[in-house]
């Protein structure tokens, strides 16, 4: 789960982390509020959505030479026409895709005199099973582009769970960051906090792009993002109360109501399947027999008649599928579930596009005849590579 | 041979007297896998009755595994504990020294396995999962949630990360006639108990297995790491054909895909890499998840 700019400063806040003041505007109604409560003459407007590259990012409202979705002001005046230019306008950038996100939600924040600026990020490292610390002198910057062009300028430094941010990892930290004087003072503090914020919060990522070292020497914390490991939200209500639905599709949202994996793709084939291994790969022979999947969709290994009604029904509530391909490996998941699942589904929202069905393993005649015997409209495959042809071959036939 | 379990492996499961635990265990027990009982806290000394073939048979309830394991001489287990109290259960195997634990249990935090491997590494159990099918020898043992039935004895070895594709190429294998040696799911998780490379070690090691099918997916390196592993095995001589598969070519990045570790992050983790590196190491990597069984019998032919 993502969290806003503004919450992740506030979480971070909440464990020690210098961060800046600021202020959240949810309407224009608390700017003047918002204002009042900084110190001034130097202010930062920042668009809060769920995706990177704001400052450079384009409002599809504004004019071409308009400013991006990151700006200074140097007045209560220059933060008003700001806001007034940002909320409620719609933010392209390189992470929101060509339609853009409409920003609901600003934040008002006190400037920083910028010394320079550095990477920071906390996540688990696949390789060694540790939390680690992923620093670059390079901060400010698209990391992956640091990454790829200079990759020794990328420091992993893995952190024991046992032993926790030690003088060690510190004094590892302050090398690769070339800190000094009042800055080297405060990183004990500083990356012992974000440490503690990234293992008591559950985090999957926590990422200061950059942390800065002012002009005073100081370290700060200027932008963050947060996000959470999903499967450990039970044991944080505090955090789940941070989540922003208008963030999310709708169809997902509808889908995680009932425990269905479901993820929104920009194809014309609605997919579902069992198991996630194979709703991938299912993906990937839709696109090898030249068509684009609408979606992922894994149904899980338990599924019941009612759950696979209702991955049918967010499948169909999407405009843009003109097919659908149902894809199932019969396991624990029984074939015949899914075929009733299939038949039930279709009786209440009924068929408008071409339906391929290939079912395999465990009670598969059963299956098969269940969908035979009905009057749905099927066309049933052999295998994945038959089902794949045949509803691209369904689906560009129509068009 | 086989690689894992085989018939003398005696099995308990943590978290029998539950619905999924029940159920598993009764199908385990169906295929003739040596279950020898199960530990629920508070219920030691009860017995657990399953149905199976529509006969009653009953195994002893035991209070912790230790005390399972001093009864009943088991040097298996099986997880299928709620993901809250997870890492516990397989902190408690690991104390009681259970050469191996297969955690089915899907949606575990991941700083607790964090925790679990760095614990799991000073000890002398090997872990497998969580989130995956387990591992089923044909014939022999069945540890987990495959469907027995499409499994025949062979001679392919088959590791995965992915529970249905696991069943795939299982099927296929056994239509071509192969059978399997043994298939082990090692999971979806980002931290998990196993990798690729301690599977691909055994299978090569496993006189029984002639051929393996290795099963990745987007998110992380393993595969990688598995694939430069495999290449420099065979520069000392010690190499098995392989077919390689790897799920979520069409995978947008940044999108976690059902399985926790199934994410392209910091712009690692592609597809692309991953087959780039399974070919430069000889893999003959399959086109479609369809065609794993007839890309393995060319490769065998050729």
């Amino acid at each position: 789960m993502n969290i806003h700019e503004y919450q992740a400063k506030a979480v971070l806040k909440s464990f020690g982390a210098p961060v800046a003041e600021g202020v959240p505007i949810l309407t224009k109604n608390d700017v003047d509020a918002a204002i009042a409560a900084l110190p001034g003459p130097l202010y930062v407007v920042k668009s809060q959505i769920h995706a990177g590259g704001r400052g450079k990012g384009k409002f599809v409202e504004l004019a071409e030479d308009a400013k991006g979705g990151v700006r200074l002001a140097f007045s209560p005046e220059e933060v008003k026409s700001h806001v007034e230019e940002m909320l409620g306008n719609t933010l392209v950038t390189k992470q929101t895709g060509p339609k853009g996100k409409q920003v609901n939600r600003l934040y008002l924040e006190d400037g920083a005199d910028i010394a320079r600026e550095l990477y920071c990020s906390i996540l688990v490292n696949r390789e060694t099973g540790k939390v680690a610390f992923v620093a670059s002198t390079e901060g400010g910057m698209d990391i992956e582009a640091v990454a790829e062009e200079t990759p020794e300028k990328i420091h992993t430094i893995d952190v024991d769970v046992e032993d926790g941010v030690t003088d060690a990892v510190v004094a590892q930290l302050i090398k690769a960051y070339e800190l000094d004087g009042a800055a080297a003072a405060e990183a004990p503090a500083l990356f012992g906090a974000l440490y503690k914020a990234f293992v008591e919060k559950d985090m999957a990522l926590l990422e200061v792009n950059p942390l800065i070292v002012m002009e005073n020497g100081s370290l700060r914390v200027l932008d963050a993002k947060v996000s959470f490991d999903g499967n450990a939200l039970f044991r944080h209500p505090d955090i789940m109360e941070l989540r922003d639905e208008t963030e999310e599709d709708a169809k997902e949202i509808e889908a995680s109501k009932h425990d269905l994996a479901y993820i929104a793709l920009d194809g014309d084939i609605g997919c579902m399947v069992n198991g996630a291994g194979l709703a991938m790969a299912t993906m990937d022979i839709i696109k090898l027999y030249g068509a684009e999947p609408a979606n992922f969709l894994d149904v899980g290994g338990g599924a019941t008649t009612e759950k696979v009604t209702a991955a049918f029904k967010i499948i169909t509530s999407d405009p843009n599928v003109k097919g659908i391909l149902v894809n199932i490996f019969g396991g624990i998941m029984r074939c015949d579930v899914i075929a009733e699942g299939v038949v039930q589904a279709v009786k209440e929202v009924g068929l408008k596009v071409p339906l391929v069905v290939r079912l395999e393993g465990t009670n598969v005649e059963k299956g098969k005849e269940i969908i035979n015997s009905s009057d749905v409209d099927v066309v049933a495959a052999n295998d994945l590579d038959d089902a794949a042809q045949k509803i691209v071959a369904a689906v560009k036939g129509a068009a | 041979m086989s690689i894992l379990v085989d018939k003398n492996t005696k099995v308990i499961t943590q978290g029998m007297t539950g619905k999924t635990g029940t159920f598993h265990t009764e199908t385990a027990l169906a295929y003739g896998t040596q279950m020898v009982g199960g530990v629920t806290p508070g219920k030691g000394g009860t017995n657990w009755v399953g149905n199976v073939d529509g006969k009653e048979v009953p195994l002893p309830n035991f209070n912790s595994v230790a005390e399972a394991v001093e009864q009943t001489g088991a040097n298996a287990s099986v997880i299928y504990v709620p993901p809250k109290f997870c890492a516990a259960a397989i902190e408690e195997a690991i104390d009681a020294e259970v050469p191996l634990i297969v955690t089915i249990t899907e949606g575990v935090p991941v700083a607790d396995m964090v925790r679990v491997k760095a614990k799991l590494d000073k000890s002398n159990s090997r872990l497998i999962g969580p989130n995956c099918p387990g591992v089923l020898t044909p014939d022999q043992c069945k540890i987990g949630i495959m469907p027995g039935n499409i499994f025949s004895q062979g001679n392919v070895g088959i590791v995965s990360r992915s529970g249905t594709l696991t069943y795939e190429a299982v099927f296929q294998t056994t239509n071509a006639g192969l059978g399997q040696s043994t298939a082990v799911g090692i999971g979806g998780d980002p931290v998990k108990g196993t990798e690729f490379i301690d599977m691909l070690e055994m299978f090569l090691g496993d006189d029984d297995t002639h051929s393996i099918i290795m099963i990745g997916e987007i998110g992380g390196s393993a595969e990688e790491e598995a694939a430069q592993f495999l290449a420099d095995e065979a520069k000392k001589g010690r190499k098995k054909p392989t077919v390689g598969f790897i799920a979520g070519r069409t995978a947008p990045p940044g999108r976690t895909m059902g399985h926790a570790g199934a994410v392209i992050s910091g712009g690692k983790g592609g597809a692309d890499d991953k087959i780039a590196a399974m070919e430069a190491a000889g893999i003959a990597v399959s086109p479609s998840p369809a065609k794993l069984g007839e890309t393995l019998v060319a490769l065998l032919n050729k």
